[in-house]
């Protein structure tokens, strides 16, 4: 093993660690807002993936033009979603949402098994095989764009976060709904756009990879469950925590990767949830 | 004769002598099935197990308000320990079994003291569980020694009771319905014990009942020994009935899936719950996987539907359902 090598791996780790920082943030927007671990997160993003695939094999859309369609489309998935199915059942005991969330999910990914079959789909591009140098180093052009593209959303959201109204009417929301709603903020409109917001973040996520990854059904439950992992590590409900957090997964998975067998890897990450669970649930930036 | 106080009133199991009758004949005749139906024994057996399994996950999960995301890692253990135990050592799965049972117990207890002594609860309990699990997926996957992702075969040796093997289909048929029937007293039994009082008010206000002096603590230990115990054991039997398990069809995610949603389906913290989950869900997965072959997991689309629809408009399940609806009926 050596040097180059380790760089290597965790260049790559890195670079993945962009996508799974951006899926988590829109998981973590959810929770913080809602107080629902989305299980359907993960269809969500399947969702996302097939957009982009049909987009590109239909209308020949280029995959990453193809996000500026998905975002809207996703959005309003994820706000009906929330609107029609979470709504009404706000008030339930919180294990309620995550069975309907769960419902969701089998119902989503099981109907794209059924319209479009469990096979593994490629999208196809001449530029999927472009990679760059540098010394002994690979860097190739779909993981960078990717990776690129992730940054890019979550900057941007952090913004809208920081920056506006509705991104404070959002916070406002997530740490004290009861004083939110006395100072006029609309808490069901906020509930509605953050699981909009949330959603477009996965589906983004899942057009940004489809260049490097196949496409099925199942898709989904592989980066929802590193998600997951990077959610708590990073403090349930934390933006900045989620994009640590999935930079260190990444980077813990390819470390994984390196010495345990390809099926192995993402034993350490799940090692170092469980530990974060049982001991500083808070997470890394949680309060 | 000392008049009855308010607490052993309650405590009193039993049933009017016209229930036990029923129950009785009822009995008689799920004996007699494999006789009269023998092409549905294997539908029956399927919701059996699951039923069964539903009914470990209840103890836990309807009962105590822990709700597990990860129950298939004891399923898996048990198919695993017993398999494995067979193949390397020759050990009989009748022992095996029993071993299952306690390794569950004491994985069960593992991941139930780390949890429950630091108070994980809810969405964290369940996320703690299907890490487990996951963890457990990726060692059986990437492991050559216990058979890797191809999965482990047990060879097939005729009619050897003794090893737990047969022929046909009716002694898993039996053993089936006696473990479903024994989980079904069990926890019938179960519900009107202090243990199951405690178990509820673990549920319904963990922080009260901790005031109040419920040792909330080893009270979610035993639910979980219970249920882990009892979902090992389900293990063993589920690996001899298919003499072939693999990674993704005992510790997969689905799997859990399959495990939980019967009884939350037919009703969480019921005793009939997950029988009645059971019989309305197994049959639509096995028939489905029959009318679609390549596109096995369409039934799973049908769960999703039913879980939402269950969520949303009978909160209690299919038992607050029958229950709502006997109640209207003794009104009116």
């Amino acid at each position: 093993m050596n040097l180059n090598f380790v760089l290597q791996s965790l260049l790559n780790g890195l670079l993945i660690g962009g996508v799974y920082s951006l899926i988590a943030i829109g998981l973590t927007l959810i929770f913080g807002v809602m107080k629902v671990i989305n299980f359907a997160h993960g269809a969500v993003m399947m969702l996302g993936m097939y957009c982009t695939y049909w987009l590109f094999v239909f209308l020949k859309v280029n995959p990453y033009l193809s996000i500026l369609l998905v975002i809207p489309i996703l959005f309003i998935i994820g706000a009906a979603f929330q609107n029609f199915l979470i709504n009404p059942i706000i008030k339930a005991p919180e294990h309620n949402q995550l069975f309907l969330t769960l419902g969701v999910s089998l119902f989503l990914q099981n109907t794209a098994v059924f319209l479009w079959s469990p096979d593994y789909r490629v999208l196809k591009t001449h530029y999927a095989n472009i990679t760059y140098y540098i010394g002994d180093i690979s860097i190739s052009l779909s993981h960078l764009l990717a990776f690129g593209l992730a940054v890019l959303f979550a900057a941007i959201l952090y913004m809208i976060l920081t920056r506006t109204d509705l991104g404070r009417a959002i916070r406002a929301a997530s740490e004290e709904p009861q004083g939110a709603m006395l100072m006029g903020i609309n808490i069901k409109r906020i509930y509605w756009i953050s699981f909009g917001i949330g959603s477009a973040c996965a589906g983004v996520s899942g057009a940004a990879i489809t260049t490097f990854f196949p496409i099925y059904p199942y898709v989904g439950d592989i980066f929802v469950l590193t998600a997951y992992v990077v959610v708590v590590l990073g403090g349930l409900g934390s933006v900045l925590g989620a994009f640590v957090g999935g930079l260190i997964i990444g980077v813990a998975d390819s470390i994984g990767a390196m010495f345990l067998p390809g099926a192995m890897k993402s034993i350490l990450s799940f090692i170092i949830f469980i530990l974060i669970l049982l001991f500083k649930p808070t997470g890394l930036f949680g309060r | 004769m000392s008049q009855p106080t308010l607490a052993t009133s309650y405590l009193k199991r039993g049933l009017s002598r016209q229930t036990w009758i029923i129950t009785g004949i009822i009995l008689v005749l799920l004996h007699l099935l494999p006789w009269a139906i023998p092409q549905i024994v294997h539908i029956v057996i399927m919701i059996y197990l699951f039923a069964t399994m539903g009914q470990a996950w209840n103890v836990l999960g309807g009962y105590t308000g822990q709700f597990s995301f990860g129950h298939s890692l004891f399923f898996g253990l048990g198919a695993y320990v017993s398999t494995l135990l067979y193949l390397k050592l020759g050990i009989t799965p009748w022992i095996g079994i029993l071993i299952s049972s306690l390794s569950g117990i004491a994985l069960g207890l593992f991941i139930g003291a780390l949890s429950f002594r630091y108070g994980l609860k809810g969405p964290f309990f369940a996320l703690i569980m299907l890490a487990f699990a996951e963890i457990f997926h990726m060692i059986t996957m990437g492991w050559n020694a216990v058979g890797g992702s191809p999965g482990l075969l047990i060879p097939l040796k005729g009619n050897a009771p003794h090893l737990m093997q047969f022929t046909s289909k009716q002694p898993f048929y039996y053993m089936a319905l006696w473990m479903m029937v024994g989980s079904l007293y069990l926890v019938w039994r179960l519900e009107k014990t202090r243990t199951g009082l405690y178990f509820l008010s673990v549920r319904e206000d963990h922080d009260a009942a901790e005031a109040l002096g419920v040792d909330t603590f080893k009270v979610q230990m035993i639910a979980m020994a219970i249920s882990a115990g009892l979902t090992a054991m389900i293990g063993t039997i589920y690996a001899q009935y298919l003499l072939f398990i693999d990674p993704d069809s005992t510790f997969g995610i689905l799997n859990s899936v399959e495990i939980m949603v019967r009884p939350i389906i037919g009703g969480p913290g019921t005793v009939l719950g997950p029988l009645l989950g059971s019989v309305v869900l197994t049959p639509l997965a096995e028939i489905t996987r029959l009318a679609f072959q390549s596109y096995s997991g369409v039934y799973l689309m049908w769960y999703g539907m039913i879980l939402v629809i269950v969520i949303m408009f009978l909160p209690h399940g299919l038992m607050g359902m029958i229950r709502q609806i006997i109640d209207k009926y003794r009104k009116g």
